[in-house]
């Protein structure tokens, strides 16, 4: 495990404004704050000095070009870089003001969901899929009511209530995906992380996933991974955009992709590299 | 046409032709054995062959029973020593293990896969019949038993690792931890090419002679429990085709049935439970 640095005092102001500007200014509340965060693979260093702040029941994505250290960033927050050999973490990443390396790392993971690139079901039947977070955390009550509720969020059950017993396997790849999805939200996350969801999907399963997380926000706070800059303006509230493992702009979605403050931001928007 | 593409074609057709003149060889050759084996047990087997002890020399008739008993004891004691030490260590190997242990548990396996059976035997008769002074049962399953363990080991380990990161990661990102991650997705996604391997090792040992000619040496009655010298099949093949007598060759051939279709259809049953199941998709 990473040594920890003694808590940093520096203060990261999020960005304040709502970015719709639908919602009256209510103060923002942070779930996860990622505070002068340096990653290494072996003697490679991939993140620089990463500071953000994440906003409870907000979308907030990353984007950047390929090996920009979006996806390594994204796998700190639930602490998956561990099992890759020779990760190294320096600095701080909090849940709810409480340090995740000092944690239990599965107690995290329950809180901190991940849905991955492809999707990825076990080869169970669907129900089993669903069912098995709760199994495994031991979860009392009702298991065919949680599944159940999942995959109303997961906007799945409508397709699945009459083959819950058949191989997830049998399902389509968006399906499997928003699989993938229920399968997370069984456990009931506060946050949920999002690999680039939707790379291997076709373009009616990646809407359907967009629709979803945008209602999925009064349910978790969600971050997510894309290389899709459309998809980030679609479906965030905040956007973060990374180069080279640095953390280059951090603001309201629709200031970044409108006014962003950064040179080399407004070259990655309008396509001149990446 | 030119005649650097009259050579070119000639070249094509001509590999085309032998390798496939090649397949038909290997297949032809197994069908023979088959068909002969068939042939010659088929008309010697009858249902004293699974009833009866062997005859004494000169008397027509008789059977195996004690032979085919014999076998699946020494196969059952093979299979207890053999599959939890070759899955688990598998699992050590594809799961926990990295660099230089891995390294070294691998070669070692490779190494005692390739080592002949009848030194696996020479190895037993030192450990397990010296000491306690006579053949037995004990001293066959465990030779065997030692001869399945690299052969599970080694494939239990690939098909452990042929199982996607995608899927581990997915376990652990619910809260699994590790050994629960393992137990109850990589190897239920595995078990089908788990199961397989090891009936692999079975029917491989199954048939072993070399390693039971001074363990469980043989016996012409029967063998109660597990510590006096036990009849097995390979070993009664190997007798009986031996012997100067027409009526032992023919027992032999009825063994040798036997024995093929023992491993026949321990593969059909178990394909049959593998079939039903949810199997990861190839990608």
């Amino acid at each position: 495990m990473a040594s920890v640095r003694p808590a940093v005092s520096v203060k990261i102001t999020p960005p304040l404004s709502t970015p719709t500007g639908r919602e009256p200014q209510a103060p923002l509340l942070m779930r996860m704050t990622v505070a002068k965060v340096n990653f290494y693979y072996g003697p490679k260093q991939v993140l620089f000095d990463i500071n953000l702040n994440i906003a409870s029941n907000k979308v907030t994505s990353l984007i950047g070009p390929s090996g920009c250290g979006k996806s390594t960033l994204l796998r700190t927050l639930n602490r998956m870089y561990e099992t890759v050999r020779n990760a190294r973490l320096e600095g701080e990443i909090l849940i709810d003001e409480q340090n995740i390396l000092a944690q239990d790392v599965t107690a995290l993971r329950r809180r901190v969901g991940m849905v991955f690139q492809r999707p990825n079901p076990f080869p169970k039947s669907i129900f089993d899929n669903v069912a098995y977070g709760l199994r495994i955390n031991g979860v009392k009550g009702s298991i065919a009511d949680a599944v159940e509720k999942s995959l109303r969020h997961a906007a799945l059950w409508d397709e699945v209530k009459d083959q819950l017993h058949k191989s997830a396997y049998e399902l389509s790849g968006g399906q499997q995906q928003r699989l993938c999805i229920a399968r997370a939200l069984a456990v009931e996350p506060e946050v949920l992380l999002l690999d680039e969801p939707c790379s291997a999907l076709d373009p009616i399963s990646t809407a359907k996933i967009e629709e979803l997380l945008v209602q999925l926000r009064d349910l978790c706070t969600i971050v997510i991974v894309t290389h899709n800059m459309q998809q980030a303006a679609r479906v965030s509230d905040f956007t973060a955009f990374l180069l080279t493992g640095q953390l280059i702009e951090f603001s309201p979605t629709p200031q970044l992709f409108t006014t962003p403050s950064d040179a080399r931001t407004e070259a990655y928007i309008t396509g001149r590299f990446g | 046409m030119s005649n650097r593409l009259r050579w070119r074609k000639f070249v094509s057709h001509f590999m085309l032709t032998m390798t496939g003149l090649c397949a038909l060889v290997a297949v032809s050759v197994l069908f023979f054995i088959l068909g002969y084996l068939v042939y010659h047990g088929g008309t010697s087997i009858s249902w004293d062959f699974f009833t009866k002890l062997p005859a004494p020399v000169g008397e027509a008739g008789g059977g195996m029973a004690n032979a085919i008993v014999g076998s699946a004891k020494l196969l059952l004691l093979a299979t207890l020593l053999g599959v939890p030490i070759g899955f688990f260590g598998a699992i050590y190997l594809a799961e926990f293990s990295g660099g230089t242990i891995a390294f070294v548990v691998r070669y070692a396996a490779d190494l005692l896969n390739g080592v002949p059976s009848i030194v696996i035997g020479i190895f037993a008769y030192g450990l397990v019949v010296l000491p306690f002074k006579h053949f037995s049962t004990l001293a066959g399953g465990f030779a065997l038993g030692l001869m399945m363990i690299p052969i599970t080991l080694r494939s239990t380990e690939e098909f452990l690792r042929a199982v996607p990161r995608e899927l581990r990661e997915g376990a652990m990102a619910l809260g699994a931890s590790q050994w629960r991650t393992i137990a109850s997705v990589v190897v239920p996604a595995a078990y089908r090419g788990i199961l397989t391997a090891i009936l692999l090792a079975f029917a491989r040992v199954a048939g072993e002679t070399a390693p039971l000619l001074f363990t469980a040496l043989g016996n012409r009655f029967w063998s109660p429990g597990w510590n006096q010298p036990t009849a097995s099949l390979p070993v009664m093949i190997f007798t009986y085709a031996i012997a100067p007598y027409d009526d032992w060759h023919r027992q032999a051939w009825a063994a040798g049935l036997v024995l093929l279709g023992l491993i026949l259809i321990i593969n059909i049953v178990a394909r049959v439970i593998l079939s039903r199941g949810v199997a990861v998709p190839r990608t």
